[in-house]
């Protein structure tokens, strides 16, 4: 699928991870353009439901991406991040979801290299991998476990799926 | 209906070099909701701000979109503007055209597909922006100091001297804490009773400071601005109004053998005792562990021998409740004692003494009157090895980090060893000498150079009694490595700095963290370094990690500038990005369980229970509520409610799935 | 009480008389030894400086056979085969890779249910539990509990309390009404294995020890390895040559010291094979004249302590001590 460019959802903190990618802009280093970037206070906010969100809205893959172990401007707001995200992607092996398309990363606000090559080696590997059809058929259609909403309707409450969630990985 | 304007900026050729604007602009028109799309070459000129204004003015916009350069950049310019325009700042957001787009790609469709993304998504958020205000919290003006040594005495001090009332709280009898014990202090070598009594003294004296000693801190609540402290003060047996501090009631003391605390051990004292002559407040003590009226109920002397009738036997510890808006935690260090090093021994050996022992012996107020005499029989030493890093930056012993002070005051101890005993040998074994400081590595040097202190790199491996002296036995890693053995008079262990063995309680009831060897933790290591990460709480000294007197200074002085900070307004203004609990109507009142998950995963205790209580008093339910003047706003909470009851106001659950939606 | 008994190689060559005194008291101690069917060599102390899997498979296969045997608990008198079986034992707990592993390679089952015990575990029990009661004559002797390098550490594996100073043997001996004097090397290295290859560091490693405890009175040392025993008794020749000193003090096993103590004879605690000779029909004031047929050229210091008993019989003048040994 030469032509196939994949889109990517990456759910960043101010504080490390956007201020990287701002300097990644002043050095005026070029990388993938398929990322689009949530800026959220700490990666600590994260609730993995919007992942799944992200992958039934049809993002092929997603990056989420903090501050380094100990850095956390909110003392340990990405310690629960990770925390979670262990328990997380165990819940999402078990599901059956492609954990290739998932990439968790610490950026520091001085790694802005960092975040351009984080970009374009999953752009690359998301190239390989093709689009993420499979995501939106499996858990859209047949388990009903989001509401896809097109442009221009006004998305429902998630709480529905986002109490799914926070059963399972409490 | 919202109705959201889109303002484009070019950023000269910035943006518009890769990106097509125009085409941007046109295509946010399209998007539901956008009533107003502009693009402008500047627009964080005055100009461009205008345009931003009048637009909300005439278009009645209820959001503003600025697709320009990064938020970390302008969003304070552009909300600015808008609440100039009469409208709430927080309905404004950013889209990062320039940082996460313009510069990082080439010349193409893509780039500006992403750039119309970039806009959209960010429409989607502000369509759902609640306009936010400032929260306002009252400061009580009075900080409490946790700790008399010389931290929390200089940070008193600061506070006070700036006009502001202090509270001063220390559990020993006197203040002072450990620098009173020093004898000299590197690299100047100037007496250190005589640098700090004058000060303590001060403390004591100044209108602003309410000094309570042998007191301790029981109970801390509330937030920054409104702490209620509860300090117990213990029962001293004396009534500190009626006592002169003549020291009739010491002198009667039957029982004189008590190791004396201040004297670390090495020297003597009474069981109705002064810590030391210049102890502030000079009232003394009763020490109810040894004492023999409370032991067998039975003596008296002290009274009997009092002239102001000022002993009280019966006296009960006292609990005083202040409010205070800042607190300053200084409360120090402890050493190791010898006990903790089987290889030399288990502290069995009277002649193996500690660093903080070695400065009472040096010091002109101590035991010996400054003549350095070994414990055992009072012969002045011959021979004395110092041993550094003992303990400190042993895994192996669970103290990974370096003391700090050592290098420096082992050098000082065989320096002062040296100047009194001018024919006696001083051996240091060490493991890297790390002087770093002004006139540091020059004070080492001199002792090496001027007064022949002999510096052996190596470790000592045993330590063992023969024939009334001690073998120590180490190793000489520089000439060819070899093991040496060398016969001492005594032996002076530079023991590693600790935390106070109840820091970990401390820690606890003040709700700030601690690290693994419970040195209070500091919000942020470079900076916020005098912070804790509980706001309105500030740390000074050694509590925090080792570090020497010209640094404690530094940092009490720093914590006092924070607080002083805090305290130059009469109320506290802090942006709305925080968490709220949901309440609704009657019988649920809110969706929150009470599970209290949150609270758990708040690194700044801002999670509050609240009771919802009937008319009658009864009890329905026990919510969440977050501390507006405590939260920081991270979201931690929101991700982890079971119930989604939690959110957070600017990152709202709602707010974030439309973003997505919008992609 | 029913225990496994590992002895390991040195119990069955140089150190015959410390199997044989084992034996002799067990029964009176009531405890019954069960030596593991097809036992091998623990590895010591070569394996584990050369190949890991090595140093952990020979002893696995003891302890694994042992568990085939059923025993919950194995004595292992020597202190390097001791500390081999019981770092084995802890490594191949702590992590289940590495025990898969070895199990492939021993080809046995190892589930670590033996436990591995040291003499000092052993009579430490019997001596919180009637010892006292048993003892005939006491031994009534100032004595050096010399535990060497192996018995006490690493602390977290052999869980002592004082691995620098410890007490175990001390509080063991006491019972059977000796004396242990408080001295400095109770842990220091003898020199171990280069008892063959480096005679001359042996005898000044061993050397501090035995003079350590004779110039603070010891009139004997008690000792609880093969290894230790060999370099303080069988090398005493090199040690006073290189100290310039005659030392008369003997080395004993603590099973020696308990056996004389509940009454066994010399010969069949197996006394008779050591090279220093062990005379305790009468119990000499410390200081007293060493046996004027010095094994040793050198002059003789004064004030050292000597022997427990100014008579009695000679070394063998001629052959070397080993043949002697052997005997």
């Amino acid at each position: 699928m030469p032509d196939f460019e994949p889109r990517i959802v990456a759910f960043v903190c101010n504080w490390c991870t956007y201020a990287g990618a701002d300097l990644t802009g002043t050095s005026r280093i070029k990388y993938a353009h398929n990322v689009r970037m949530i800026r959220l206070p700490c990666t600590g906010r994260i609730d993995f439901m919007l992942l799944l969100q992200a992958f039934g809205q049809g993002a092929d893959g997603i990056i989420v991406s903090g501050c380094h172990p100990g850095d956390c401007h909110y003392t340990s707001g990405n310690f629960h991040a990770r925390r979670r995200w262990m328990l997380f992607r165990r819940l999402l092996d078990f599901m059956g979801v492609d954990l290739r398309r998932v990439t968790f990363a610490w950026v520091s606000a001085a790694e802005g290299a960092k975040w351009a090559e984080i970009v374009n080696t999953a752009a690359a590997d998301l190239r390989k991998l093709g689009p993420y059809d499979d995501f939106p058929k499996r858990f859209v259609e047949k388990v009903g476990l989001f509401t896809v909403h097109r442009e221009g309707e006004a998305p429902a409450e998630p709480n529905v799926a986002a109490r799914t969630q926070s059963a399972e990985v409490a | 209906m919202p109705r959201i304007g889109v303002f484009i900026c070019h950023c000269g050729e910035n943006i518009a070099g890769t990106v097509d604007c125009a085409a941007v602009t046109q295509a946010a028109a399209q998007i539901p909701g956008v009533v107003h799309s502009v693009d402008y070459k500047y627009m964080c000129s005055d100009p461009g701000q205008n345009q931003i204004k009048e637009a909300i003015k005439e278009k009645r916009l209820t959001g503003v979109v600025v697709a320009a350069c990064s938020p970390r950049m302008h969003e304070p310019t552009f909300r600015r503007a808008c609440a100039e325009a009469g409208l709430n700042p927080f309905l404004c957001e950013m889209a990062n055209l320039r940082e996460h787009c313009s510069w990082v790609h080439e010349k193409n469709g893509h780039t500006t597909s992403k750039a119309i993304d970039l806009v959209r998504i960010l429409v989607e958020k502000v369509k759902r922006n609640r306009p936010l205000f400032p929260i306002n919290v009252p400061v009580t003006k009075t900080a409490l100091v946790i700790g008399g040594g010389i931290a929390g005495i200089q940070a008193a001090l600061d506070i006070a001297n700036a006009g502001q009332k202090v509270v001063l709280v220390e559990r020993e009898p006197s203040i002072g804490g450990h620098m009173a014990q020093l004898s000299e202090t590197f690299p100047t070598l100037d007496c250190s009773q005589c640098i700090l009594t004058p000060r303590m003294v001060e403390v004591a004296q100044h209108p602003n400071i309410t000094l309570h000693t042998y007191a301790e801190l029981e109970r801390l609540d509330g937030f920054i601005g409104n702490f209620r402290a509860v300090i117990r003060k213990k029962a001293r047996c004396i009534d500190e109004k009626t006592c002169t501090g003549c020291g009739a009631c010491i002198q009667k003391c039957a029982l004189k053998k008590i190791p004396s605390e201040f004297n670390a051990g090495l020297g003597l004292r009474t069981a109705i005792y002064v810590p030391f002559p210049q102890a502030v407040p000079n009232k003394p003590v009763i020490d109810r562990d040894h004492c023999t009226f409370f032991q067998t109920g039975r003596c008296k002397l002290c009274e009997r021998a009092c002239p102001t009738k000022a002993i009280r036997f019966d006296q009960q510890d006292e609990f005083i409740e202040i409010n205070v808006g800042a607190v300053v935690a200084a409360t120090g260090y402890e050493v190791k004692g010898t006990d903790f090093f089987p290889e030399y021994g288990y502290g069995e050996q009277k002649d193996i003494i500690t660093g903080l022992q070695f400065e009472r012996l040096a010091s002109a107020s101590g035991p010996t009157q400054g003549v350095i005499k070994r414990p055992s029989d009072g012969k002045v030493p011959d021979t004395i090895v110092f041993v550094a890093c003992a303990g400190s930056r042993d895994p192996a012993k669970g103290i990974a980090y370096c003391s700090k002070i050592c290098c420096m005051y082992t050098a000082k101890h065989a320096m002062l060893y040296k100047h009194k005993v001018h024919a006696g040998k001083a051996y240091v074994f060490y493991m890297d000498i790390r002087a770093g400081g002004k006139m540091y590595e020059e004070f080492v040097r001199r002792a090496i150079e001027e007064d022949e202190v002999h510096y052996v790199r190596g470790r000592v491996s045993r330590i063992y009694p023969r024939d009334g002296q001690l073998v120590v036995k180490g190793v000489d890693t520089l000439l060819n490595s070899r093991p040496v053995e060398i016969e001492a008079d005594m032996v002076v262990l530079a023991t590693a700095m600790v935390a106070q063995p109840d820091a970990e309680s401390l820690a606890q009831k003040m709700k700030v963290s601690y690290d693994q060897y419970h040195f209070l933790a500091e919000a942020h290591p470079k900076l916020r370094p005098v912070e804790m990460n509980t706001a309105g709480i500030f740390v000074a000294g050694a509590c925090q990690a080792p570090k020497d007197i010209p640094e404690t200074v530094a940092q009490a002085s720093a914590a006092a500038a924070k607080v002083l900070g805090l305290f130059s307004r009469d109320e506290l203004s802090r942006e709305p990005v925080v968490a709220v609990v949901n309440r609704c109507a009657p019988p649920e009142f809110s969706t929150c369980v009470g599970c209290f998950l949150c609270e758990s995963a708040c690194a700044y205790q801002a999670i509050e229970h609240e009771d919802i209580k009937t008319r009658d008093g009864k009890l329905i339910k026990t919510v969440a509520r977050v501390n507006q003047g405590v939260c920081q706003g991270c979201g931690t909470c929101v991700a982890l409610c079971r119930s989604k009851s939690i959110d957070l106001q600017g990152f709202s659950n709602e707010q974030i799935f439309a973003e997505l939606v919008a992609l | 009480m029913k225990i496994g008994f590992f002895p390991g190689c040195s119990l069955e060559g140089s150190s015959r008389e410390y199997n044989e005194s084992l034996h002799a008291i067990a029964p009176l101690l009531g405890v019954e030894l069960t030596e593991v069917p097809d036992w091998n060599c623990c590895g010591a102390s070569a394996a584990h400086s050369l190949n890991h899997k090595l140093a952990l498979a020979l002893p696995a296969r003891s302890l694994a056979l042992a568990e085939k045997s059923g025993l919950d608990e194995l004595l292992v008198p020597c202190s390097a085969c001791y500390s081999r079986l019981a770092i084995t034992r802890h490594e191949l707990l702590e992590n289940d890779a590495l025990r898969s592993e070895i199990t492939k390679i021993i080809e046995l089952p190892f589930t670590g249910r033996t436990k591995v015990l040291s003499v000092l575990d052993v009579f430490g029990r019997c001596a919180s539990n009637g010892l006292k009661d048993k003892v005939r004559t006491p031994f009534g002797q100032k004595v050096a509990c010399y535990y060497g390098c192996y018995l006490t550490r690493p602390e977290k594996i052999t869980t002592c309390a004082r691995p620098e100073d410890p007490r175990e043997m001390d509080d063991i001996v006491k019972v059977v009404g000796a004396e242990p004097i408080n001295w400095a090397f109770k842990v220091e290295c003898c020199g171990a294995g280069f008892s063959v290859s480096r005679l001359d560091t042996v005898a000044e490693l061993s050397g501090r020890i035995v003079h350590d405890a004779a110039a603070r009175g010891a009139q004997a040392i008690v000792v609880a390895c093969p290894m230790c025993h060999t370099n303080l008794d069988l090398r005493r020749d090199s040690i006073e040559r290189t100290r310039q000193q005659k030392y008369a003090l003997p080395v004993l096993y603590i099973s020696q010291v308990i056996g004389l103590a509940l009454g066994l004879g010399e010969r069949q605690l197996g006394l008779h094979r050591h090279h220093v000779p062990v005379r305790l029909g009468s119990v000499a004031p410390a200081n007293s004249v060493a046996p004027a047929n010095s094994r040793c050229p050198t002059p003789v210091a004064a004030d050292v302590p000597a022997a427990l008993g100014s008579a009695g019989a000679s070394p063998s003048p001629g052959g070397s001590p080993a043949q002697e040994k052997e005997a």
